[in-house]
């Protein structure tokens, strides 16, 4: 499977949740297989998915799910330690692992080859850290949801891209109904 | 006095409101992180680099809290992608308060490096800046807050040594 694959699957389960998405083609996807006001969508700044989640789940008290990849945490290895000691029981980091930066032309990352993502994630105190294969992802992150507790879920999947239109919506749009979406 | 001040920064950051504070720390700035640790008012994430903080300053602010990021002025340069991106596109507002390492007094000739670039940066990247020199310059924060919250945009308040009573 790969990420768009895993993506359809998921829009049940996302579509009734708040959920911050990755830059690039992680977005491009979800927007074209089920938009939702309750998307947040990143057009620019690779890595901080894990932290708009985190900083939106402390702040509020709806369950939040972060689409990260394993190159954008990889870019951005210093979120896994903040999460850890910042727990937030209504936070889900969900990274599609599919050990390659999709969105610049599937170049491999070091997740694909030595680096355990789950293991960097436990060795930073994440205490509930599951890998899984691309096809359990929706069984559970549907277990993570009803859990309650701050899960770290790396999904294993191969490398690939659907060819998806880019993102026109003005930012100020996505960010104003994801606001709304947030206090509703 | 210098305990004073600390306070004096904090108590304007909660009178308007800002209860999300993510900190990378300076020397400088250890007395104003401490405050903001004690105070319940507020929740403090210390975070291990400073554009990582701007994005948990995002997430907080969508949730529906203000906040603040207080940082070293060298972040400038690691930030200007998230800046540009991430605040500035998507209008969220952002009070950062920043040591600005580097001027008159200044211990470290490496920090002088940066200091030269800080001004022009922000200035490029059209951030309205405050220059706090004199003691007496905090008096302008509480309305360096609000003009924030008003305008959705992220704002620099430059903090010196001279500012902060030297080192």
């Amino acid at each position: 499977m790969i990420r768009s694959e895993i993506l359809k699957e998921i829009a049940p389960i996302l579509r009734d949740q708040l959920v911050v998405c990755n830059i690039g083609i992680p977005s491009q996807e979800l927007h074209a297989i089920d938009d939702q006001p309750s998307n947040f969508y990143m057009l620019g700044t690779m890595g901080l998915a894990s932290s708009i989640g985190l900083g939106l789940a402390l702040s509020q008290s709806k369950p939040v799910i972060a689409i990260d990849g394993d190159g954008s945490v990889l870019t951005n290895l210093g979120t896994l330690p903040t999460i850890a000691n910042n727990p937030a029981g209504n936070f889900i980091l969900l990274i599609i692992d599919n050990g390659s930066y999709g969105s610049t032309g599937d170049q491999p990352t070091y997740a694909g080859r030595k680096t355990s993502l789950a293991k960097v994630a436990e060795a930073c105190g994440c205490e509930t850290v599951v890998e899984c294969a691309a096809e359990d992802t929706g069984r559970v992150l549907q277990e993570a949801l009803d859990s309650g507790e701050m899960t770290i879920i790396v999904c294993k999947c191969e490398s690939g891209n659907a060819k998806m239109p880019v993102i026109t919506m003005d930012p100020v749009v996505i960010r104003d109904r994801f606001m709304k979406a947030v206090s509703a | 006095m210098q305990e004073d001040i600390n306070k004096r920064i904090v108590d304007d950051f909660v009178a308007n409101d800002v209860s999300f504070v993510t900190t990378v720390p300076c020397k400088q700035l250890a007395g104003v992180i401490d405050e903001i640790d004690a105070r319940k008012d507020i929740h403090h994430i210390p975070s291990n680099k400073e554009d990582e903080g701007m994005g948990l300053c995002a997430g907080a602010f969508m949730g529906g809290k203000r906040p603040a990021i207080i940082m070293q002025n060298t972040a400038i340069g690691v930030t200007i992608n998230t800046l540009a991106t991430l605040t500035q596109y998507y209008r969220m507002p952002l009070p950062m308060l920043i040591s600005y390492r580097g001027e008159l007094g200044e211990p470290v000739a490496c920090q002088v490096e940066m200091a030269v670039h800080t001004k022009a940066l922000l200035a490029q990247l059209h951030i309205p800046t405050y220059h706090f020199h004199h003691r007496d310059d905090v008096e302008e924060l509480d309305k360096i807050i609000k003009y924030t919250f008003m305008c959705n945009k992220p704002v620099a308040i430059l903090t010196d040594a001279s500012f902060w009573g030297g080192y």
